[in-house]
């Protein structure tokens, strides 16, 4: 084929209306989140004191924060799908979501006596915090990382493991509102790492997926 | 040059809101400064040249899926610049090259008006076109090789437009699929 007919055959395709790829990862995650909520409610559902829950600055941070997270880990992947994404540019918000977090931890530190610190770090819950994010993760992570295909990604691991973030953001949300263990001590331990396995899993299955 | 460049950009900003002829011109205007980017690459890697045309096909291929990851309040050289670049070095490794590819001046040889073939005289070495199911092959090849437009093609195959539409989209998405596990 001669380049001028292929790019006769581009300009004709042209004509066909496109989602663009943005809008597409937004897509992905309103179908990958409606799937991963029914799960939660079905198997999990909120803790049954949530209402008094709502009340405590520590309930309250919890949920904040991991909303933080999910607001900056969709600003990222979506700069991260450009060929053209400024890493740094892309990750910053990220760093308001840590120092935020940190600001909790450091609250944490002055209220709490030193000699209850462990018991807050480990809690109760570590366990199943660290079975039901990455769980909750699935739907929403596969439907970003297919969203995804359609944007041209400058590095496909980077933009796999923020997609593995953005899912395991919202996974976090969902299973804060679940999980009674609210200390920030216990959250940037356990969540940390569940959503550190998940952007461990975005990475791997976007090297090979968002190649273009 | 930055006017050379800018004009491609009032171009495709022209054919994002619906201009056909704006598109097929800003393609035909990218050929030229493809083809001269990407003999450059192989001839300082000394390939020889015989591929050249398939990775200027490949990367046109590549605009046209990934135009929408441009932002068009963006100027267009950097996006350019780095899908031949993704393109070029994606090339390079699948023929065993594992180095690093210096192609920073990328972005001033595609600026710069062609110096090479009139566009489009090349054939691409590879037939890719073969590798298409019968039906999507015979839409691709009456449309571009013979340059029927979408609704005569329906008429000939007794299919709605949208199919062929729709047939022909999947068509060039899996010529790059299968571009990129050549």
């Amino acid at each position: 084929m001669r380049t001028d007919d292929l790019i006769r055959a581009l300009a004709e395709d042209r004509a066909t209306p496109v989602v663009g790829p943005q809008r597409r990862v937004v897509l992905a995650l309103a179908g990958g989140g409606a799937v991963t909520a029914a799960l939660f409610f079905w198997l999990f559902g909120m803790r049954g004191d949530i209402a008094s829950a709502l009340s405590t600055w520590r309930f309250d941070f919890k949920l904040v924060t991991m909303a933080a997270l999910f607001a900056a880990a969709m600003i990222a992947t979506l700069r991260l799908g450009r060929p053209t994404a400024n890493t740094a540019n892309a990750v910053r918000p990220i760093l308001l979501v840590v120092l935020l977090l940190l600001a909790g931890l450091a609250a944490e530190l002055v209220l709490v006596p030193s000699g209850d610190w462990s018991a807050r770090l480990f809690g109760k819950n570590r366990f199943i915090c660290l079975a039901v994010i990455p769980l909750l993760s699935v739907a929403p992570l596969a439907a970003i990382l297919t969203a995804m295909r359609e944007s041209a990604p400058a590095s496909p691991s980077l933009a796999g493991a923020f997609s593995g973030l953005l899912a395991g953001a919202l996974a976090a949300i969902l299973y804060a509102s679940h999980c009674t263990d609210d200390s920030p001590l216990f959250v940037l331990a356990w969540y940390t790492i569940a959503i550190a396995l998940v952007m461990a899993v975005g990475a791997l299955a976007g090297r090979t997926m968002l190649r273009w | 040059m930055q006017k050379d460049f800018d004009e491609l950009a009032r171009l495709m900003r022209a054919a994002n809101t619906g201009d056909d002829a704006a598109y097929a011109r800003v393609l035909s205007l990218l050929a030229p400064r493809l083809r001269t980017v990407v003999s450059r690459g192989f001839r300082s890697y000394g390939y020889n040249t015989d591929e050249v045309e398939d990775v200027v096909q490949e990367t046109l291929l590549t605009i046209h899926l990934k135009r929408q990851t441009w932002d068009s309040s963006q100027p267009l050289g950097p996006w350019l610049n780095a899908v031949a670049r993704n393109k070029l070095i994606d090339h390079l490794r699948r023929r065993g090259h594992r180095q690093h590819v210096p192609i920073e001046d990328f972005e001033n040889v595609l600026e710069a008006p062609s110096e090479s073939v009139s566009v489009g005289a090349a054939i691409d070495g590879s037939n890719l076109l073969a590798s298409l199911k019968p039906r999507e092959r015979m839409i691709v090849e009456a449309i571009s090789i013979e340059g029927r437009s979408s609704r005569e093609v329906a008429e000939a195959l007794e299919m709605s437009e949208g199919a062929v539409r729709v047939a022909l989209h999947r068509a060039l998405k899996s010529l790059a699929a299968r571009y990129r596990s050549q």
